[in-house]
Protein backbone atom coordinates (compact mmCIF):
# COMPACT_ATOMS: atom_id res chain seq x y z
CA UNK A 1 0.00 0.00 0.00
CA UNK A 2 1.40 3.41 -0.91
CA UNK A 3 2.11 5.85 1.85
CA UNK A 4 -0.42 8.60 2.48
CA UNK A 5 0.96 11.94 1.30
CA UNK A 6 0.27 14.45 4.05
CA UNK A 7 0.76 18.18 3.65
CA UNK A 8 1.78 19.72 6.96
CA UNK A 9 1.20 23.45 6.92
CA UNK A 10 4.27 25.35 8.04
CA UNK A 11 3.39 28.90 8.98
CA UNK A 12 5.83 29.45 11.80
CA UNK A 13 3.35 28.69 14.58
CA UNK A 14 5.15 26.27 16.83
CA UNK A 15 6.50 22.78 16.95
CA UNK A 16 6.32 20.93 13.63
CA UNK A 17 8.89 18.31 14.55
CA UNK A 18 6.65 16.30 16.83
CA UNK A 19 3.59 16.23 14.56
CA UNK A 20 5.82 15.48 11.55
CA UNK A 21 7.51 12.67 13.46
CA UNK A 22 4.20 11.30 14.68
CA UNK A 23 2.80 11.23 11.12
CA UNK A 24 5.91 9.42 9.91
CA UNK A 25 5.72 6.93 12.76
CA UNK A 26 2.20 5.96 11.61
CA UNK A 27 3.43 5.48 8.05
CA UNK A 28 2.57 8.75 6.32
CA UNK A 29 4.83 10.64 3.98
CA UNK A 30 5.06 14.21 5.24
CA UNK A 31 5.72 17.30 3.20
CA UNK A 32 6.04 20.71 4.83
CA UNK A 33 3.88 23.14 2.90
CA UNK A 34 4.79 26.80 2.73
CA UNK A 35 2.74 27.90 -0.27
CA UNK A 36 -0.49 26.98 -1.99
CA UNK A 37 1.10 25.17 -4.97
CA UNK A 38 2.65 22.63 -2.66
CA UNK A 39 -0.80 21.42 -1.64
CA UNK A 40 -1.49 19.90 -5.05
CA UNK A 41 0.17 16.53 -4.57
CA UNK A 42 -1.22 16.01 -1.09
CA UNK A 43 -3.93 13.55 -0.07
CA UNK A 44 -4.48 14.90 3.43
CA UNK A 45 -3.89 18.23 5.12
CA UNK A 46 -2.76 18.74 8.70
CA UNK A 47 -2.89 22.25 10.14
CA UNK A 48 -1.08 22.40 13.46
CA UNK A 49 -0.23 25.50 15.43
CA UNK A 50 -0.36 27.19 18.78
CA UNK A 51 -0.80 30.84 19.60
CA UNK A 52 -3.04 33.64 18.48
CA UNK A 53 -5.30 33.64 15.44
CA UNK A 54 -4.45 37.05 13.94
CA UNK A 55 -0.71 36.49 13.41
CA UNK A 56 -1.47 32.96 12.19
CA UNK A 57 -3.96 34.21 9.58
CA UNK A 58 -1.51 36.95 8.59
CA UNK A 59 1.28 34.44 8.02
CA UNK A 60 -1.03 32.11 6.09
CA UNK A 61 -2.00 35.10 3.93
CA UNK A 62 1.66 36.07 3.37
CA UNK A 63 2.33 32.58 2.08
CA UNK A 64 -0.71 32.54 -0.17
CA UNK A 65 -2.25 29.69 1.80
CA UNK A 66 -5.60 31.11 2.88
CA UNK A 67 -7.52 30.49 -0.36
CA UNK A 68 -5.93 27.10 -1.13
CA UNK A 69 -6.82 25.87 2.37
CA UNK A 70 -10.36 27.23 2.03
CA UNK A 71 -10.72 25.45 -1.32
CA UNK A 72 -9.32 22.26 0.18
CA UNK A 73 -12.03 22.32 2.83
CA UNK A 74 -14.76 23.20 0.31
CA UNK A 75 -13.63 20.30 -1.88
CA UNK A 76 -14.26 18.06 1.12
CA UNK A 77 -10.74 16.71 1.31
CA UNK A 78 -9.28 15.24 4.54
CA UNK A 79 -8.33 17.94 7.02
CA UNK A 80 -7.03 17.57 10.57
CA UNK A 81 -6.75 20.76 12.56
CA UNK A 82 -4.77 20.62 15.78
CA UNK A 83 -5.26 23.27 18.48
CA UNK A 84 -5.08 26.56 16.56
CA UNK A 85 -5.68 24.52 13.38
CA UNK A 86 -9.10 23.66 14.83
CA UNK A 87 -9.87 27.15 16.12
CA UNK A 88 -9.17 28.66 12.68
CA UNK A 89 -12.13 26.71 11.26
CA UNK A 90 -14.59 28.90 13.17
CA UNK A 91 -15.66 32.38 12.10
CA UNK A 92 -13.83 34.66 14.45
CA UNK A 93 -11.52 34.64 17.45
CA UNK A 94 -12.23 36.63 20.60
CA UNK A 95 -8.50 36.65 21.34
CA UNK A 96 -7.73 39.38 18.84
CA UNK A 97 -10.85 39.75 16.74
CA UNK A 98 -9.25 37.91 13.83
CA UNK A 99 -11.54 36.72 11.06
CA UNK A 100 -10.78 33.05 10.51
CA UNK A 101 -11.86 30.50 7.88
CA UNK A 102 -15.48 30.47 8.94
CA UNK A 103 -16.26 26.99 7.66
CA UNK A 104 -17.80 26.10 11.02
CA UNK A 105 -20.48 28.34 12.55
CA UNK A 106 -19.23 29.66 15.86
CA UNK A 107 -16.35 31.52 17.38
CA UNK A 108 -13.20 30.99 19.38
CA UNK A 109 -13.69 32.07 22.98
CA UNK A 110 -11.57 32.29 26.10
CA UNK A 111 -12.05 29.68 28.84
CA UNK A 112 -13.17 32.39 31.24
CA UNK A 113 -14.12 30.04 34.09
CA UNK A 114 -10.85 28.12 34.06
CA UNK A 115 -9.15 27.87 37.47
CA UNK A 116 -5.75 28.10 35.77
CA UNK A 117 -5.07 29.63 32.40
CA UNK A 118 -3.54 28.67 30.02
CA UNK A 119 -5.07 25.22 30.31
CA UNK A 120 -1.85 23.20 30.26
CA UNK A 121 -1.64 19.49 30.87
CA UNK A 122 -3.42 16.20 30.44
CA UNK A 123 -7.18 16.16 30.61
CA UNK A 124 -9.98 13.79 29.77
CA UNK A 125 -11.52 13.89 26.32
CA UNK A 126 -15.06 12.59 26.80
CA UNK A 127 -16.75 11.50 23.62
CA UNK A 128 -20.33 12.39 22.77
CA UNK A 129 -20.54 9.77 20.06
CA UNK A 130 -18.46 7.10 18.44
CA UNK A 131 -16.24 8.05 15.55
CA UNK A 132 -13.49 6.10 13.77
CA UNK A 133 -11.00 8.90 14.56
CA UNK A 134 -11.09 7.53 18.12
CA UNK A 135 -11.12 3.84 17.22
CA UNK A 136 -9.26 1.82 19.83
CA UNK A 137 -9.19 4.72 22.29
CA UNK A 138 -11.10 4.68 25.60
CA UNK A 139 -14.26 6.84 25.70
CA UNK A 140 -12.69 9.21 28.23
CA UNK A 141 -8.96 9.04 27.47
CA UNK A 142 -6.39 11.59 28.57
CA UNK A 143 -4.80 13.89 26.00
CA UNK A 144 -2.41 16.82 26.35
CA UNK A 145 -3.71 20.40 26.09
CA UNK A 146 -1.92 23.73 25.81
CA UNK A 147 -4.34 26.61 25.13
CA UNK A 148 -6.42 29.42 26.59
CA UNK A 149 -9.13 29.62 23.93
CA UNK A 150 -11.40 27.05 22.34
CA UNK A 151 -13.80 27.00 19.42
CA UNK A 152 -17.43 27.19 20.46
CA UNK A 153 -19.94 26.01 17.86
CA UNK A 154 -22.86 28.38 17.34
CA UNK A 155 -26.17 27.41 18.99
CA UNK A 156 -27.76 24.66 16.95
CA UNK A 157 -24.45 23.91 15.19
CA UNK A 158 -22.96 21.71 17.86
CA UNK A 159 -23.68 18.53 15.93
CA UNK A 160 -20.07 18.87 14.79
CA UNK A 161 -18.93 18.31 18.39
CA UNK A 162 -17.37 14.92 18.88
CA UNK A 163 -15.97 15.23 22.40
CA UNK A 164 -15.89 17.56 25.38
CA UNK A 165 -13.38 18.38 28.08
CA UNK A 166 -13.88 20.18 31.38
CA UNK A 167 -11.55 22.81 32.79
CA UNK A 168 -13.67 25.06 34.95
CA UNK A 169 -16.27 24.74 32.21
CA UNK A 170 -16.96 22.23 29.46
CA UNK A 171 -15.62 23.03 26.01
CA UNK A 172 -15.62 21.14 22.73
CA UNK A 173 -12.31 19.31 22.43
CA UNK A 174 -12.88 17.45 19.15
CA UNK A 175 -15.06 18.05 16.10
CA UNK A 176 -15.93 16.05 13.01
CA UNK A 177 -17.94 16.97 9.95
CA UNK A 178 -17.28 14.52 7.16
CA UNK A 179 -13.63 14.86 6.15
CA UNK A 180 -13.17 17.92 8.36
CA UNK A 181 -11.65 16.93 11.69
CA UNK A 182 -10.26 18.99 14.50
CA UNK A 183 -8.87 18.43 17.98
CA UNK A 184 -8.10 21.06 20.62
CA UNK A 185 -5.50 18.82 22.26
CA UNK A 186 -2.13 17.74 20.89
CA UNK A 187 -2.26 14.11 19.73
CA UNK A 188 1.40 14.34 18.71
CA UNK A 189 2.20 14.98 22.38
CA UNK A 190 -0.29 12.55 23.89
CA UNK A 191 1.71 9.34 23.90
CA UNK A 192 0.21 6.10 22.66
CA UNK A 193 -3.41 7.26 22.38
CA UNK A 194 -2.27 10.33 20.47
CA UNK A 195 -0.36 8.23 17.97
CA UNK A 196 -3.39 5.98 17.66
CA UNK A 197 -5.58 8.96 16.77
CA UNK A 198 -3.09 10.15 14.16
CA UNK A 199 -2.91 6.65 12.73
CA UNK A 200 -6.71 6.55 12.58
CA UNK A 201 -6.78 9.84 10.70
CA UNK A 202 -4.16 8.61 8.23
CA UNK A 203 -6.06 5.35 7.63
CA UNK A 204 -9.39 7.15 7.14
CA UNK A 205 -7.83 9.62 4.72
CA UNK A 206 -6.03 6.91 2.78
CA UNK A 207 -9.15 4.76 2.49
CA UNK A 208 -11.30 7.75 1.60
CA UNK A 209 -13.54 6.71 4.48
CA UNK A 210 -14.19 10.08 6.06
CA UNK A 211 -17.35 11.02 4.19
CA UNK A 212 -19.01 7.93 5.59
CA UNK A 213 -17.58 8.33 9.11
CA UNK B 1 -10.55 17.14 35.08
CA UNK B 2 -7.08 18.53 34.57
CA UNK B 3 -4.44 16.14 35.85
CA UNK B 4 -1.64 17.22 38.16
CA UNK B 5 1.58 16.69 36.26
CA UNK B 6 4.72 14.85 37.28
CA UNK B 7 7.68 16.17 35.32
CA UNK B 8 11.17 14.71 35.31
CA UNK B 9 13.74 17.41 34.70
CA UNK B 10 16.82 16.76 32.62
CA UNK B 11 19.52 19.24 33.54
CA UNK B 12 21.94 19.04 30.66
CA UNK B 13 25.52 20.20 30.40
CA UNK B 14 27.84 19.36 27.52
CA UNK B 15 25.28 16.95 26.11
CA UNK B 16 24.86 14.87 29.26
CA UNK B 17 22.21 14.88 31.96
CA UNK B 18 23.76 16.16 35.17
CA UNK B 19 22.54 16.89 38.65
CA UNK B 20 24.21 18.83 41.41
CA UNK B 21 23.40 20.04 44.87
CA UNK B 22 22.32 23.68 45.01
CA UNK B 23 23.48 24.15 41.42
CA UNK B 24 27.07 22.97 42.01
CA UNK B 25 28.93 19.64 42.33
CA UNK B 26 27.52 18.27 39.09
CA UNK B 27 27.46 14.51 38.50
CA UNK B 28 26.77 12.65 35.25
CA UNK B 29 23.34 11.00 35.15
CA UNK B 30 22.97 9.79 31.56
CA UNK B 31 22.09 10.47 27.91
CA UNK B 32 19.25 13.04 27.50
CA UNK B 33 17.20 11.36 24.75
CA UNK B 34 17.55 7.96 26.38
CA UNK B 35 16.31 9.26 29.72
CA UNK B 36 13.47 11.19 28.10
CA UNK B 37 12.26 8.08 26.31
CA UNK B 38 12.47 6.03 29.49
CA UNK B 39 10.45 8.61 31.41
CA UNK B 40 7.80 8.81 28.71
CA UNK B 41 7.38 5.05 28.87
CA UNK B 42 7.18 5.18 32.67
CA UNK B 43 4.33 7.70 32.65
CA UNK B 44 6.00 11.12 32.80
CA UNK B 45 3.46 13.78 31.88
CA UNK B 46 6.02 16.09 30.38
CA UNK B 47 9.78 16.53 30.18
CA UNK B 48 11.68 19.66 31.12
CA UNK B 49 15.10 19.98 29.62
CA UNK B 50 17.39 22.66 31.00
CA UNK B 51 20.74 23.39 29.38
CA UNK B 52 22.30 24.54 32.62
CA UNK B 53 25.67 25.05 31.00
CA UNK B 54 24.19 27.62 28.65
CA UNK B 55 23.58 30.69 30.77
CA UNK B 56 26.90 30.88 32.63
CA UNK B 57 29.07 30.30 29.58
CA UNK B 58 26.84 32.26 27.22
CA UNK B 59 26.42 29.31 24.88
CA UNK B 60 23.39 28.70 22.72
CA UNK B 61 21.02 25.87 23.39
CA UNK B 62 22.13 22.51 22.10
CA UNK B 63 19.56 22.20 19.33
CA UNK B 64 20.77 18.86 18.13
CA UNK B 65 20.11 17.25 21.50
CA UNK B 66 16.74 18.95 21.73
CA UNK B 67 15.86 17.47 18.37
CA UNK B 68 17.06 13.98 19.27
CA UNK B 69 15.12 14.17 22.54
CA UNK B 70 11.94 15.43 20.90
CA UNK B 71 12.03 12.64 18.31
CA UNK B 72 12.07 9.90 20.91
CA UNK B 73 9.45 11.02 23.42
CA UNK B 74 5.91 11.81 22.22
CA UNK B 75 5.09 13.82 25.30
CA UNK B 76 5.56 17.57 25.76
CA UNK B 77 9.04 18.98 26.00
CA UNK B 78 9.99 22.29 27.60
CA UNK B 79 13.47 23.56 26.89
CA UNK B 80 15.41 26.23 28.71
CA UNK B 81 18.93 27.50 28.91
CA UNK B 82 20.58 30.28 26.99
CA UNK B 83 17.56 31.52 25.03
CA UNK B 84 17.96 35.28 24.71
CA UNK B 85 15.90 36.30 21.69
CA UNK B 86 12.73 35.61 19.73
CA UNK B 87 14.91 34.06 17.00
CA UNK B 88 16.59 31.70 19.44
CA UNK B 89 13.21 30.70 20.82
CA UNK B 90 11.98 30.05 17.30
CA UNK B 91 14.98 27.78 16.68
CA UNK B 92 14.32 25.81 19.86
CA UNK B 93 10.64 25.36 18.95
CA UNK B 94 11.62 24.30 15.45
CA UNK B 95 14.02 21.75 16.92
CA UNK B 96 11.04 20.08 18.58
CA UNK B 97 10.34 21.85 21.84
CA UNK B 98 6.74 22.72 22.75
CA UNK B 99 7.63 25.39 25.28
CA UNK B 100 10.69 27.45 26.03
CA UNK B 101 11.67 28.53 29.49
CA UNK B 102 13.29 31.93 29.99
CA UNK B 103 15.25 32.74 33.10
CA UNK B 104 18.35 34.95 33.09
CA UNK B 105 17.40 36.61 29.81
CA UNK B 106 13.91 37.45 31.06
CA UNK B 107 15.32 39.26 34.09
CA UNK B 108 17.86 41.12 31.96
CA UNK B 109 15.29 42.00 29.29
CA UNK B 110 11.73 41.62 30.63
CA UNK B 111 10.28 42.77 27.32
CA UNK B 112 11.67 39.55 25.81
CA UNK B 113 8.85 37.71 27.59
CA UNK B 114 6.31 39.96 25.88
CA UNK B 115 7.95 39.63 22.45
CA UNK B 116 8.09 35.83 22.69
CA UNK B 117 4.48 35.62 23.90
CA UNK B 118 3.30 37.83 21.05
CA UNK B 119 5.17 35.75 18.50
CA UNK B 120 4.48 32.21 19.75
CA UNK B 121 1.57 32.58 22.16
CA UNK B 122 1.87 32.81 25.92
CA UNK B 123 1.34 29.08 26.36
CA UNK B 124 4.76 28.50 24.79
CA UNK B 125 6.53 30.84 27.21
CA UNK B 126 7.60 29.53 30.60
CA UNK B 127 9.39 31.90 32.95
CA UNK B 128 11.74 30.05 35.29
CA UNK B 129 12.34 31.72 38.64
CA UNK B 130 15.21 30.63 40.86
CA UNK B 131 14.35 31.93 44.29
CA UNK B 132 16.26 32.05 47.56
CA UNK B 133 14.68 32.78 50.89
CA UNK B 134 15.78 36.03 52.46
CA UNK B 135 16.92 35.65 56.02
CA UNK B 136 15.75 38.62 58.09
CA UNK B 137 18.53 40.81 59.44
CA UNK B 138 17.35 40.45 63.03
CA UNK B 139 18.23 37.27 64.90
CA UNK B 140 15.73 34.50 65.43
CA UNK B 141 15.30 30.95 66.52
CA UNK B 142 15.46 29.45 63.05
CA UNK B 143 18.39 31.26 61.53
CA UNK B 144 21.10 28.80 62.44
CA UNK B 145 19.61 26.00 60.37
CA UNK B 146 19.91 27.17 56.79
CA UNK B 147 18.36 24.04 55.26
CA UNK B 148 15.77 23.61 57.98
CA UNK B 149 12.12 24.45 58.20
CA UNK B 150 11.60 27.66 56.24
CA UNK B 151 8.49 28.62 58.18
CA UNK B 152 10.53 28.61 61.34
CA UNK B 153 13.41 30.49 59.79
CA UNK B 154 11.26 33.26 58.35
CA UNK B 155 9.33 34.19 61.41
CA UNK B 156 11.84 36.13 63.52
CA UNK B 157 10.70 39.69 63.70
CA UNK B 158 7.21 38.61 62.64
CA UNK B 159 7.76 39.67 59.03
CA UNK B 160 6.24 37.74 56.12
CA UNK B 161 8.71 35.46 54.40
CA UNK B 162 10.34 36.84 51.29
CA UNK B 163 12.46 35.41 48.50
CA UNK B 164 14.90 36.99 46.10
CA UNK B 165 15.49 36.05 42.49
CA UNK B 166 18.86 34.71 41.42
CA UNK B 167 20.02 34.28 37.82
CA UNK B 168 22.90 32.75 35.88
CA UNK B 169 22.34 29.32 37.36
CA UNK B 170 21.99 30.67 40.88
CA UNK B 171 25.28 32.57 40.77
CA UNK B 172 24.02 36.11 40.56
CA UNK B 173 21.74 38.01 42.93
CA UNK B 174 19.25 40.35 41.25
CA UNK B 175 17.60 42.11 44.17
CA UNK B 176 14.20 41.28 42.65
CA UNK B 177 11.46 40.02 44.94
CA UNK B 178 10.42 36.60 43.65
CA UNK B 179 6.67 37.09 44.11
CA UNK B 180 6.70 40.53 42.49
CA UNK B 181 8.78 39.20 39.60
CA UNK B 182 6.38 36.27 39.17
CA UNK B 183 3.42 38.64 38.88
CA UNK B 184 5.28 40.87 36.46
CA UNK B 185 6.39 37.93 34.32
CA UNK B 186 2.78 36.78 34.00
CA UNK B 187 1.64 40.31 33.15
CA UNK B 188 4.32 40.40 30.45
CA UNK B 189 3.11 37.15 28.90
CA UNK B 190 4.45 34.11 30.75
CA UNK B 191 2.02 31.22 30.33
CA UNK B 192 3.56 29.13 33.07
CA UNK B 193 6.04 29.60 35.92
CA UNK B 194 8.75 27.13 36.89
CA UNK B 195 9.58 28.01 40.47
CA UNK B 196 12.77 26.56 41.91
CA UNK B 197 13.85 26.94 45.50
CA UNK B 198 17.62 27.29 45.42
CA UNK B 199 17.73 26.58 49.15
CA UNK B 200 16.13 23.20 48.54
CA UNK B 201 17.49 22.26 45.10
CA UNK B 202 19.24 18.90 45.27
CA UNK B 203 18.93 18.74 49.07
CA UNK B 204 15.91 16.38 49.18
CA UNK B 205 14.59 18.51 52.06
CA UNK B 206 11.15 18.86 50.44
CA UNK B 207 9.72 21.68 48.32
CA UNK B 208 9.53 25.20 49.73
CA UNK B 209 5.74 25.13 49.91
CA UNK B 210 5.56 28.64 51.40
CA UNK B 211 7.34 30.00 48.32
CA UNK B 212 5.01 28.04 46.04
CA UNK B 213 1.92 29.25 47.88
CA UNK B 214 3.14 32.85 47.87
CA UNK B 215 3.40 32.71 44.07
CA UNK B 216 0.52 30.38 43.14
CA UNK B 217 -1.92 32.48 45.17
CA UNK B 218 -0.98 35.56 43.15
CA UNK B 219 -1.06 34.26 39.58
CA UNK B 220 -3.57 32.40 37.43
CA UNK B 221 -1.06 30.56 35.25
CA UNK B 222 0.09 27.06 36.23
CA UNK B 223 2.99 26.90 38.67
CA UNK B 224 5.52 24.08 38.41
CA UNK B 225 7.21 23.28 41.72
CA UNK B 226 10.91 22.51 41.64
CA UNK B 227 13.77 21.99 44.04
CA UNK B 228 13.92 19.61 46.97
CA UNK B 229 11.83 16.53 46.16
CA UNK B 230 12.78 13.56 48.30
CA UNK B 231 9.76 11.31 48.10
CA UNK B 232 6.11 10.99 46.99
CA UNK B 233 4.81 12.91 50.03
CA UNK B 234 6.71 16.00 48.88
CA UNK B 235 4.86 15.97 45.55
CA UNK B 236 1.54 15.89 47.37
CA UNK B 237 2.64 18.76 49.64
CA UNK B 238 3.75 20.91 46.70
CA UNK B 239 0.22 20.67 45.29
CA UNK B 240 -1.91 20.63 48.43
CA UNK B 241 0.11 23.11 50.51
CA UNK B 242 1.95 24.97 47.76
CA UNK B 243 -0.91 25.23 45.26
CA UNK B 244 1.34 23.96 42.46
CA UNK B 245 -0.20 22.60 39.29
CA UNK B 246 2.73 20.38 38.43
CA UNK B 247 5.76 19.01 40.21
CA UNK B 248 9.22 18.64 38.82
CA UNK B 249 12.11 16.53 40.07
CA UNK B 250 15.42 15.25 38.77
CA UNK B 251 17.69 13.21 40.98
CA UNK B 252 15.08 11.03 42.68
CA UNK B 253 14.00 9.80 39.24
CA UNK B 254 17.44 9.61 37.63
CA UNK B 255 18.77 7.59 40.54
CA UNK B 256 15.62 5.44 40.64
CA UNK B 257 15.00 6.30 44.27
CA UNK B 258 11.30 6.57 43.44
CA UNK B 259 9.39 5.69 40.29
CA UNK B 260 7.00 8.05 38.56
CA UNK B 261 4.29 5.45 39.13
CA UNK B 262 4.95 5.43 42.88
CA UNK B 263 4.75 9.21 43.01
CA UNK B 264 1.48 9.21 41.09
CA UNK B 265 0.03 6.46 43.26
CA UNK B 266 0.73 8.59 46.33
CA UNK B 267 -0.86 11.60 44.66
CA UNK B 268 -3.95 9.59 43.72
CA UNK B 269 -4.19 8.22 47.27
CA UNK B 270 -4.17 11.83 48.49
CA UNK B 271 -7.18 12.55 46.29
CA UNK B 272 -5.30 14.35 43.52
CA UNK B 273 -6.24 13.82 39.90
CA UNK B 274 -3.39 12.14 38.02
CA UNK B 275 -2.96 10.35 34.73
CA UNK B 276 -2.26 6.78 35.75
CA UNK B 277 -2.00 5.12 32.37
CA UNK B 278 1.48 5.54 30.93
CA UNK B 279 1.65 7.39 27.65
CA UNK B 280 3.97 4.85 26.07
CA UNK B 281 7.28 5.72 24.50
CA UNK B 282 6.58 4.86 20.86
Amino acid sequence: MSRLRVALVDYGAGNLVSIGQALEVVGAEVRLVRDGDELRAAEALVVPGVGAAAPAMARLAERGLVEPIRRWIEDRRPYLGICLGLQLLFEESDEDGARTFGVLPGRTVELVNAPTLPHIGWNQVVRRREHPLFAGIAPAADFYFVHSYAGRPAPGADTVALADTVHGEAFVSAIARGPLLGVQFHPERSGRDGLRLIANFAALARDDALEAA
Amino acid sequence: MLRRRVIPCLDVSDGRVVKGTRFVDLTDEGDPPELAERYAAEGADEIVFLDIGAAPEGRGTLLEIVERTARRAFIPLTVGGGVRSVEEMRDVLRAGADKVSLNTAAVADPDLVARCATRFGRQAVVVAIDARRLVPASGGPGRADAAGDPARRSRPGGADPAWEVLVRGGREVTGLDAVAWAERAVALGAGELLVTSIDRDGTQAGFDTALLRAISSRVRVPVIASGGAAGPADFVAAIVEGGADAVLAASIFHRRLHSIAAVKAAMAAAGLSVRLAPAGGA
